[in-house]
């Protein structure tokens, strides 16, 4: 009966990372944050990011909001891969992210680097759901860019 | 215990998309209905031997398009208990939305003053919401809220408090599109006209699921969209009392709503063409004709029965869902269509995205209705709502696509 595509999304390093997200807390000493909408589904995240402007490099990296599972793991996904590296490698990271979601193919190399975010690949194939997991990429674009216009 | 049979179906075979997709259960009415083939097959009709613009009629097929628009304002009239000889205060636009807009923007500046009130509930769509927080900016009023109990119920005191002497228009949904629960219109519309205000009713979620006479609501205007009732997209209704149609302003000007144009001036027509500037979507309102003929003859008290024994039906099932917590009223026969609820630590998106995979069409989110979210102390919610064309067999799969939901997340 099931079409199986819905519920594969669902899986268990997804549901771990909705259910036991390491990044989900506010950050005292953010240098940025920036809060991100889906207005479709009234999802609300705010990104937190510590960044040191010497090295270009983030520090560490938050989020808190309330948004689906898919919106809520991507985002700590997220967290995950961009904390401890330079900012030029997040905005090499969020390039891949987008790209897979809007359904570019991936090398193998950008799979690995990517780690776990790369199992939603297959959201490309669900407009609907699309939203939920680019959120947490797009309120980060939106610290990167205007961090960029500051300098 | 009642003599409807929710386990058989006679009017499925009336909805070619129904009939076609057996496997899938559409609870998701109150945002759009599905159509029944008459309505399906009257827009072919119309294009293939009736096509012409209704341009007051200077040729036989264009004389049978403006016969037949006035033939559904007839229909309309007589469907909402405005009367058939009144049928020339209905007035065509494009969905509810827009008869609202009308109201609130060409009809609310003439009677709305520095420091008035509008009263509406914090149960409104957006649509019969956002044009009042507009029409209040403009005008330098305040929006003032109804507020209901946890099932949805406003009171009486809560009226008698909110509507007084500064109160020029309330506007009311008359059914809620999020709780399912009837408004106390009349009630609201007399204590309105007590104060000299005027009664606005939004009927988008009512008109579907029982007969409604707005000479019994008392109101002074109340809009609808024929997509909920079983019609074709992009038609929406407003019907006003006479005298107000008579007396306000055009809400869009341009083609088919004058009498006479000079280079700096022109004389509206009366209503409706005063409100129908540019050309109707004339195929569109003839097929609404047929949609209202199909629900008459289904008979609204008849479908107001059956979707009464599937909502206890569903509440039945649902209770015993250890993990749903509902949204509105606890008494099933409080709901008209719509049942909204949560699965405990799951977020609604994903409750809609499960159950989609299993063939289960709801709808999930804020509904057009975040105020009323948020007064109930949450983001979104999800929402199944029925329509006659459902039966038991929609609602077991609902239970069972939860069941996965609730096995997934561990619920």
């Amino acid at each position: 009966m099931s079409n199986g595509s819905t519920s594969s999304i669902y899986s268990a390093a997804l549901m771990d990372h909705n259910a036991h997200p390491d990044y989900r807390y506010e950050l005292e000493d953010a240098t940025h944050s920036h809060d991100g909408i889906n207005a479709s589904c009234g999802d609300e995240l705010t990104l937190y990011l510590r960044i040191d402007d010497e090295n270009d490099i983030i520090e560490e990296a938050s989020f808190t909001g309330h948004g689906c599972a898919i919106s809520q793991a991507s985002a700590d996904m997220m967290a995950g891969l961009i904390e401890g590296e330079s900012v030029d490698e997040a905005k090499r990271l969020l390039g891949l992210f987008i790209g897979m979601i809007q359904g570019n193919e991936l090398s193998e190399d950008d799979i690995e680097d990517l780690d776990e975010a790369a199992e939603l690949q297959s959201i490309s194939r669900m407009p609907a759901r699309v939203k939920c997991a680019e959120l947490a990429w797009r309120t980060l674009n939106g610290i990167l860019t205007e961090r960029e216009t500051e300098k | 215990m009642s003599s409807i049979d929710i386990t058989s179906n006679p009017y499925k075979k009336d909805f070619p998309l129904l009939a076609s997709m057996p496997d899938l259960a559409f609870l998701d009415s109150a945002a759009t209905a599905q159509r029944p083939a008459c309505v399906i097959e009257a827009l072919d009709h119309f294009y293939k031997t009736m096509n012409a613009n209704p341009l007051r009629g200077l040729y036989e097929l264009s004389i049978e398009v403006t016969e037949a628009i006035d033939s559904t304002r007839k229909s309309i009239a007589r469907f909402i208990g405005a009367g058939e000889e009144n049928a020339r205060d209905i007035i065509f636009n494009r969905n509810a939305s827009e008869a609202l807009n009308i109201v609130a923007q060409a009809f609310a500046p003439t009677v709305l003053e520095e420091g008035d009130e509008v009263c509406i509930t914090i149960m409104e769509h957006h649509s019969n919401l956002i044009p009042w927080q507009q029409a209040c900016k403009k005008a330098g009023a305040k929006l003032v809220y109804l507020y209901c109990d946890k099932n949805g119920f406003i009171s009486d005191e809560e009226m008698q408090a909110k509507i007084g002497p500064k109160t020029k228009i309330v506007s009311a949904a008359h059914v809620s599109n999020v709780l399912g629960v009837t408004n106390p219109i009349a009630r609201m519309a007399q204590l309105a006209h007590e104060n000299g205000a005027y009664m606005v009713v939004d009927g988008a979620q009512s008109v579907p699921h029982m007969p409604v006479d707005v000479t019994e609501l008392g109101c002074d205007f109340f809009a609808f969209s024929g997509h909920k009732v079983f019609g074709p997209f992009g038609v929406g209704v407003l019907w006003g009392k006479h005298e107000l149609l008579e007396s306000m302003p055009p809400f869009l000007t341009g083609g088919e709503m004058i009498d006479y144009v000079s280079e700096q001036d022109a004389v509206w027509s009366p209503p409706p063409e005063k409100f129908e500037a540019g050309t109707q979507d004339a195929a569109g309102i003839y097929a609404t004709g047929v949609a209202i003929d199909y629900a008459e003859k289904v008979g609204l008290a008849a479908m107001e029965q059956r979707e009464r024994e599937l909502m206890r039906y569903l509440a039945e099932r649902m209770d015993a869902l250890k993990f749903i917590e509902v949204v509105g009223p606890a008494d099933p026969d409080a709901r008209s269509g719509a049942y909204s609820f949560n699965v405990t630590g799951v977020h609604p998106h994903d409750v809609s995205g499960i159950l989609s995979g299993e063939n289960i069409a709801i709808r999930a989110g804020h509904h057009c209705a975040q105020p009323l979210l948020l007064f109930l102390g949450m983001h979104t919610c999800c929402r199944a709502s029925v329509a006659f064309y459902n039966d038991a067999s929609d609602i077991d799969k609902l239970v069972e696509g939860l069941e996965l939901v609730g096995r997934m997340f561990n619920v």
